[in-house]
């Protein structure tokens, strides 16, 4: 799949084409529109540091201040941290579950 | 802890069908089927439902589009991730496509059962769009238009569904068909399943129906003593199961499992344990069962209310479950069903029960016939017995379930 250029000054946000539903304690992606993912029945599920991040994609903050929040929450390293956070939008953006707002 | 510099795997693919969020324990609700009408635009002359299309008394007492919203949000509130949406034909409903987004967006995926005659362009579009996510399943009543619009009893239905059917095709909309084998079609079997292979997104041959409940609101003995006649024999059936590749095989590890007498408890199935709707928004323990004293009015919120729980909770862990322990009392059950054990192959029930004679625990003789002539066919039951009389049934399972393939 195509790479997907990050900047962690960006605001991402869960694209308005899949509904997430926690159910028992995990994050279930479910894709809407087709074309989200390789096939139209996938679901998916985020490891749990992804789901420590995607909660915190409200469409308010940017990706280093999601990562700066949860370095401070958890007393971790923050370019660790920022190193996850990328990661995980990197997945989830290549999967158009997350989109950059433009302005 | 957020980070360990090990763990990259931040987004897991889940198989469709092997999809467990629940780590092998059942929700409350994780599928509902509802009824969204009994109207139809096609009136099969064998089916157990249909209503008129223009019934307008009927279509006013259908649950409205808010009511329906509400059950679908206590469905989602209860864990539930499919919806079937079945008629009648739902599409119908004027607020399918309302309904259909709305259950989307909670995150359900929908299976359509349509017949594919009200399948529009503009549909299909949403469809392809934000497809269900599951298979849209399309009943066929015949190959040309002479045989299928004899079935469904209206002029012009199979032009209809032959549009629908190329609208889902061309908008690459996966869909599966089955059929109702009738006289009207019924030589055009093997030409519907080459079709079938090709056409549809079919894995295996399409399934049939041939044993055709009676009416389940017991509405019409005379429509009743049609849908008796078009009926497959037990003889017809049993031959039609048997030409299925690898049925031997398929029945020695299913009767392994599922034989054995079933006593006096009337809902040893799954019955009660998810939950149908009916178009009136009546809670049902399955589809095929209306007795009027089983269904329960989703509209009716003072007992829920007083429990603190929605309609369908209450429905779901106050209701269904002491209905489940109903037990039979009619003498002719106890002697003959309670103690057969062909309980496996055999289509009794309580929903069956009630169509063909009003309560819950008659034999029913047509489904009756059919798993004795199957269990002859597999060697479990000789010429003349009756498998409530017999003793060592254990065995003769053993017998076959271990009984190396002879093909």
């Amino acid at each position: 799949m195509k790479q997907v250029e990050l900047s962690l000054h960006t605001i991402y946000q869960p694209s308005e084409d899949v509904v997430a539903r926690e159910i028992e304690g995990e994050i279930i992606i479910i894709p809407l529109a087709a074309g989200i993912g390789d096939m139209e029945d996938e679901l998916y599920t985020l490891n749990e540091t992804g789901k420590m991040i995607w909660d915190r994609l409200d469409g308010r903050n940017t990706l280093a201040e999601i990562a700066a929040a949860l370095a401070d929450e958890y007393d971790a390293p923050l370019d660790e941290i920022e190193r996850d956070v990328l990661g995980l939008i990197e997945e989830l953006a290549r999967r158009k579950i997350v989109v950059a707002q433009t302005e | 802890m957020v980070s360990k510099s090990t763990q990259k795997e931040y987004v897991r693919i889940l198989s469709p069908s092997r999809f467990d969020p629940w780590h092998g324990k059942a929700p409350l609700l994780s599928h509902l089927d509802i009824e969204l009408t009994e109207r139809c635009n096609n009136a099969c002359i064998h089916c157990c439902i249909n209503q008129p299309e223009h019934d307008a008394e009927l279509a006013g007492r259908e649950m409205s589009t808010a009511f329906i919203k509400d059950l679908l949000q206590q469905a989602a509130d209860l864990g539930c991730i499919s919806v079937r949406f079945t008629g009648g034909e739902p599409l119908l409903r004027r607020d399918f496509t309302e309904l259909y987004l709305f259950a989307r967006r909670l995150g359900m995926r929908v299976v359509l059962f349509t017949n594919a005659r009200l399948i529009t362009p503009e549909l299909a579009q949403l469809l392809a769009r934000i497809p269900p996510g599951k298979m849209v399943e399309v009943t066929v009543y015949g190959m040309q238009a002479e045989s299928y619009d004899a079935v469904a009893a209206r002029a012009g239905a199979f032009a209809g569904f032959w549009r629908g059917v190329e609208l889902l095709r061309e908008h690459k909309i996966r869909f599966i068909v089955k059929q109702s084998l009738l006289p009207a079609n019924r030589s055009e079997q093997a030409e519907f399943e080459a079709w079938a292979l090709t056409a549809a997104d079919m894995k295996d041959s399409p399934g049939y129906s041939i044993n055709f409940e009676l009416r389940g609101r017991r509405d019409n003995p005379a429509r009743n003593r049609v849908i008796e006649s078009l009926r497959f024999s037990p003889e017809e059936s049993v031959a039609l199961l048997t030409s299925r590749p690898g049925y031997v095989e398929e029945m020695q590890q299913f009767c392994a499992k599922f034989m054995g007498p079933s006593g006096d408890l009337l809902f040893g199935c799954g019955a009660g344990k998810g939950a149908c709707v009916d178009a009136y928004g009546r809670a049902q323990m399955c589809m095929g069962l209306r007795h009027p004293d089983l269904v329960w009015d989703l509209h009716r919120a003072d007992e829920a209310e007083a429990a603190d729980m929605s309609p369908l909770k209450f429905v779901l862990t106050e209701v269904f479950p002491k209905w489940r322990e109903i037990r039979a009392t009619n003498p002719d059950y106890l002697q003959r069903c309670a103690r057969c054990f062909l309980k496996g192959l055999c289509e009794q029930c309580p929903a069956r029960s009630w169509q063909e004679h009003g309560d819950l625990d008659t034999p029913v003789e047509y489904f009756c016939a059919i798993a004795h002539v199957q269990a002859r066919d597999l060697g479990l039951l000789d010429e003349g017995e009756k498998a409530w009389e017999v003793e060592d049934w254990r065995e003769r399972i053993a017998n076959f379930s271990n009984r190396k393939s002879e093909t």
